[in-house]
């Protein structure tokens, strides 16, 4: 089979749903066309970048120029998830949290991948490294900000029923035990439906684009697998990570809330 | 009524307990002894009590039985100086899935006192009237059978029937050596209940009359 290279021709008439969709937008009035154009406009302008420096990076194969590609999506998807929930921590502490929770979850999810299952030489190689942090992230950072999202608006909500267990000599982690469990499981749902739906309701992204790209079938379902494992792994540790820091976050040693601690936004 | 050689240390001593937002506060209380405390509402009777309980964060220092608050965690602390806010929040579905099964057979003797049934142990807590939730937290609260009790308006929403019952208790409990601290608006229930009187005026307390039992 061979591959077929769409054009610049065949992108540009693929752009023409785009103005479809922009002619629908101004004949029913959604006025959507300005957002819609310019979303377009970003996706485009935002991917051949990203074309042109992963080209540059693999042609470099240096292992600092892809840490430093590391780092830097490591630190976007962290910024994402402190200020992205309607609640979050005043100040650094709430970017330290999103850090670490998405950080640790998605280095530890993908070394174990080109540690024990690709083993790529040497094992650093952009060409899987860089890919598999990006989707990882993509993931980790939904099931952080689903969890802190429910988290903090939970202690919003049942602040008065949290501090009735207090004052009755509840500790912290009595106090806020269910919060804390139904904050991991808001979080961890999307990769479970995802893991569900995979193959009946959806053909996954990655699956589709390596089958477009010439892969057999086959081989493009065991890669796909491997990475819903990877996925599920790092959406698990961040969601529980997140949610335990944002915990200890808003209590103090005194076991009692600090809701001062956090800043409500729009 | 407990009585309190000049060693002993008192039940509940406060010493220049104050947050950015109220105080300072010092006063002592002893074991069976009762300081009401009335004032305009926002003049600072609760923050007092959220104070001495450790929820609210404040400097100054709390002793229990000449034990230092800061020698124990608050945990520990909280479940033996109990506070007990104006509209206590239930956190499970029902009054019973808020006791520990060691606390049952005290809240049993507790309901009748109280003249509550039973069976609204198992019902719906949100079918509960107002004062029949009120009656329940104070039996919350005495059920982990604390050494002080910080009562915010316990009879706010009671009828006179179920107010004499809430202050025949709390006299029993007066009675059995419990230091009881309670924030009321009604001046008869403080005379009756108080042998030491306070009032909360802009966030400081004046002590007033001292009236013999």
């Amino acid at each position: 089979m061979t591959v077929i290279q769409p054009s610049a021709v065949d992108l540009a008439i693929a752009a023409s749903l785009i103005l479809f969709d922009a002619a629908i937008s101004a004949f029913l009035g959604l006025r959507l066309q300005g957002q819609l154009l310019w979303a377009a406009l970003r996706m485009v302008v935002q991917l051949l970048l990203v074309g042109l420096v992963l080209r540059w990076v693999f042609a470099l194969a240096s292992p600092a120029a892809t840490l430093a590609v590391v780092v830097l999506m490591i630190a976007a998807a962290a910024r994402e998830v402190a200020m992205r929930p309607a609640h979050g921590l005043r100040g650094w502490p709430g970017m330290w949290l999103a850090t670490a929770s998405v950080g640790l979850s998605s280095i530890a999810t993908v070394l174990l991948a080109l540690f024990t299952v690709l083993q790529p030489t040497p094992w650093h190689d952009p060409r899987y490294a860089i890919p598999l942090i990006g989707i990882v992230l993509g993931n980790v950072l939904n099931s952080a900000s689903l969890g802190l999202d429910t988290f903090y608006g939970g202690v919003m909500n049942a602040r008065a029923a949290i501090e009735a267990q207090l004052v009755l000599g509840a500790t912290r982690n009595e106090a806020l035990a269910p919060l804390v469990r139904d904050s991991i499981r808001k979080g961890m749902i999307p990769i479970i439906n995802q893991m569900s739906a995979a193959g009946i309701i959806t053909l996954p992204g990655i699956m589709t684009g390596q089958i477009l790209a010439g892969m057999d079938p086959m081989d493009a379902v065991r890669y796909q697998i491997l990475l819903m494992f990877l996925l599920a792994g790092g959406s698990g540790i961040s969601a529980t990570g997140a949610v335990y820091l944002a915990a200890r976050s808003i209590t103090d040693e005194r076991h009692r809330l600090r809701l001062e601690r956090l800043v409500h936004r729009k | 009524m407990a009585t309190t050689s000049a060693a002993a240390p008192p039940r509940l001593q406060v010493e220049a307990l104050h947050s950015t937002l109220a105080g300072p506060f010092s006063f002592s209380l002893d074991a069976g002894e009762c300081l009401a405390i009335s004032g305009p509402s926002g003049s600072g009777k609760s923050l007092l009590l959220r104070m001495i309980c450790e929820l609210d964060p404040c400097s100054g220092t709390a002793a229990l039985d000449g034990v230092p608050r800061a020698s124990m965690s608050a945990p520990a602390w909280r479940a033996k100086v109990v506070y007990q806010p104006a509209e206590a929040a239930w956190w499970a579905p029902t009054a019973a899935a808020h006791f520990k099964p060691e606390q049952m057979a005290r809240v049993q003797a507790l309901l009748p006192q109280l003249h509550l049934s039973p069976a609204l142990l198992e019902t719906d807590i949100q079918r509960l009237s107002t004062g029949e939730r009120q009656r329940m937290a104070l039996v919350r609260s005495l059920a982990c059978a604390p050494r002080v009790l910080l009562l915010d308006e316990p009879t706010a929403a009671l009828d006179p029937e179920a107010t004499a019952a809430v202050e025949q208790l709390l006299r029993t409990e007066l009675a059995a050596g419990l230091a009881l601290i309670l924030v009321t608006h009604s001046e008869a229930q403080a005379q009756m209940l108080g042998r030491r009187r306070m009032r909360m005026q802009d966030r400081r307390l004046q002590a007033m009359q001292e009236s013999a039992l």
